[in-house]
């Protein structure tokens, strides 16, 4: 069965770079790593024929998500490599441990669910028009409450920005409104 | 439909026809992307000396002309000094990324290419979700472009590639925003669908492209202005202002690599202009029923062609933005303007058709928000400039 080779191969595609992005030493690498582990869920996507939810998965966790982690490790300036420091932190063990308990949660539910019980449709694949018209009527609520949440979240980043940005600009202003009226050096910024 | 349209799928399957049966669906696959390769690889050497001529008899020179009649032949000296330049990978790089990173910016690139629909029934691959298809794959560029500017460990590279990413993430987003309101008007985000929906006329003689409607005209100046700024062209190429930052993300390669970013920069903006010409300019119908003996695959390169060269008019013309300007003009005036056109065009389909209120209604929804924002975008009212010294 070639669908079952490619499956294979995507698979050990995925867990080899999941497993490169927990191990590697530097955090610029672990990104990467991750960012192609995603792409490597994407493909298993597509390979169940699920399209769109395959390209979403590209378009929002390579495009979007890893950028943010990559920035994050930049801005935060955690990449540095220790010397003389082991390469697993010291609470690897609580890791361990909650890893554990988020595998056997998500088992317990997935194995529990009723979608296991009905046969897999042969026919699996859904048009986007039926994805689309599904989001507008029956899941409206989730939706709603997801972009609601989302939009909480970017509304507080740009809160916590902003403050930051006043207390740099204060002392940096006085130098350069010796020249100009304070007035006139705002408005040419 | 005549012959001369459906050349290529003729030559294709006598081609692939000669292959054992077995074979054959691969052959054919291969063939279409040896052809796609060969088509774009030759569009990029000559949008070079297309845009190295353009430039200089913009800017009142002569440009190229040493090699060949007209220095037509300097693209092939330039690929030829770029394939015997020395391969150069600094000291304290990081050798893997350092290596991957053209090969990871330019692969995608080429996969974008499959879902464009370049003439009748000549698209690589017909996906139903074929637009989703291309921004996702685009979005890959933008780790290439950090994996390129990271692991040179140059601190104009890092600093090139960091603008690079602030830059295309910003105006993804109205790139996006401005292509979905042609989904609303196709009802689906398969590109063939989207050319299909194109066709015909209204009252007589205008085509029904998406342009000549104000929703798809203000679509259209915002996808182009966004797409400029995607493929990091001039007046948005800041991340490799070489007047600041040497040549950003670019700094530290050279030979065939520095070659292989430069492809993969033209060829995302070919990808970029040929989904212009889908999505906005009818891709490969013909503007009236009587032109319509000149071959659809031709539309679509004229078209393409006439939106290569406004282009690269714009780089001509326009001088660089700064940084901060870039990101403020994205988030304050494209993206709201993108959601207001998305608000016009749902209008606009609401309304009957056929009536020039319409017209003049929806035009008057876009042309306010965008004299106001235009003015009001940048938080200061804009009053006479006051030149203190040089009077």
């Amino acid at each position: 069965m070639p669908n079952d080779i490619a499956f294979y191969l995507i698979a050990a595609f995925t867990v080899a770079f999941a497993a490169a992005a927990m191990t590697l030493r530097r955090l610029v690498h672990c990104a990467l790593c991750a960012a192609a582990a995603f792409a490597g869920l994407a493909m298993i996507y597509l390979q169940l024929d699920a399209e769109f939810v395959g390209f979403a998965q590209l378009l929002v966790y390579v495009g979007a998500i890893a950028i943010l982690i990559v920035f994050a490790i930049l801005l935060t300036r955690g990449d540095e490599v220790r010397p003389g420091h082991s390469q697993s932190s010291p609470s690897w063990m609580a890791g361990v441990a909650v890893a554990a308990l988020m595998l056997a949660g998500m088992a317990m539910a997935i194995l529990l669910s009723p979608s296991l019980q009905h046969p897999a449709p042969s026919a699996a694949v859904a048009p986007v028009k039926q994805i689309g018209g599904e989001l507008m009527t029956r899941y409206v609520l989730p939706l709603e409450m997801a972009g609601v949440l989302l939009t909480g979240a970017l509304l507080g980043a740009v809160v916590i920005a902003m403050h930051e940005e006043s207390d740099v600009k204060q002392p940096a202003r006085c130098p350069a409104s010796k020249g100009a009226e304070p007035d006139e050096a705002m408005s040419l910024r | 439909m005549n012959a001369l349209d459906s050349i290529f799928i003729s030559a294709l399957h006598w081609l692939a026809g000669l292959a054992p049966a077995p074979v054959r669906p691969l052959v054919s696959m291969l063939l279409i992307i040896a052809g796609l390769m060969a088509a774009f690889g030759t569009c990029f050497a000559l949008a070079t000396i297309l845009e190295r001529k353009t430039l200089g008899r913009m800017q009142n020179r002569f440009g190229p002309n040493r090699v060949g009649p007209f220095g037509l032949f300097q693209p092939l000296a330039d690929g030829i000094k770029m394939l015997i330049k020395e391969d150069i990978v600094p000291f304290s790089a990081d050798k893997t990324l350092h290596f991957l990173a053209p090969l990871a910016l330019t692969a995608p690139v080429w996969m974008a290419f499959a879902v464009l629909p370049f003439g009748r029934n000549m698209s690589a691959i017909e996906l139903d979700a074929g637009i989703l298809f291309f921004f996702a794959i685009g979005s890959a560029s933008e780790l290439a472009v950090f994996m390129a500017g990271w692991s040179s460990q140059n601190k104009y590279s890092l600093v090139g590639a960091m603008r690079a990413i602030a830059q295309m993430i910003s105006y993804e987003v109205p790139l996006v925003l401005a292509a979905v309101p042609v989904l609303m008007a196709a009802g689906s985000l398969s590109l063939p669908d989207i050319v299909q929906a194109q066709s015909g006329v209204a009252l007589g003689w205008v085509p029904r492209w998406n342009i000549f409607t104000p929703w798809g005209l203000a679509g259209f100046a915002l996808f182009f202005i966004a797409a400029t700024a995607e493929s990091n062209r001039c007046p948005f190429d800041l991340p490799e202002g070489e007047s600041e930052l040497i040549a950003g993300y670019l700094t530290e390669y050279s030979g065939f690599k520095y070659a292989l970013f430069f492809l993969g920069e033209y060829l995302g903006l070919f990808a970029v202009a040929g989904l212009a010409v889908t999505l906005f300019l009818g891709g490969w119908q013909a503007p009236a029923r009587w032109l319509e003996w000149f071959p659809s695959w031709g539309w679509f390169a004229a078209k393409f062609s006439a939106l290569i060269f406004l282009f690269i008019w714009v780089r001509a013309t326009l001088p660089r933005l700064r940084l901060d300007q870039l990101l403020n003009f994205a988030w304050k005036f494209l993206v709201p303007l993108a959601l207001i056109n998305l608000f016009a065009a749902a209008v606009w389909w609401k309304l009957p058709a056929a009536m020039a209120i319409r017209w003049l209604l929806c035009a008057g929804l876009l042309a306010v928000p965008y004299v106001w924002l235009g003015r009001h975008w940048n938080g200061v009212t804009p009053k006479r400039r006051h030149y203190g010294y040089a009077q």
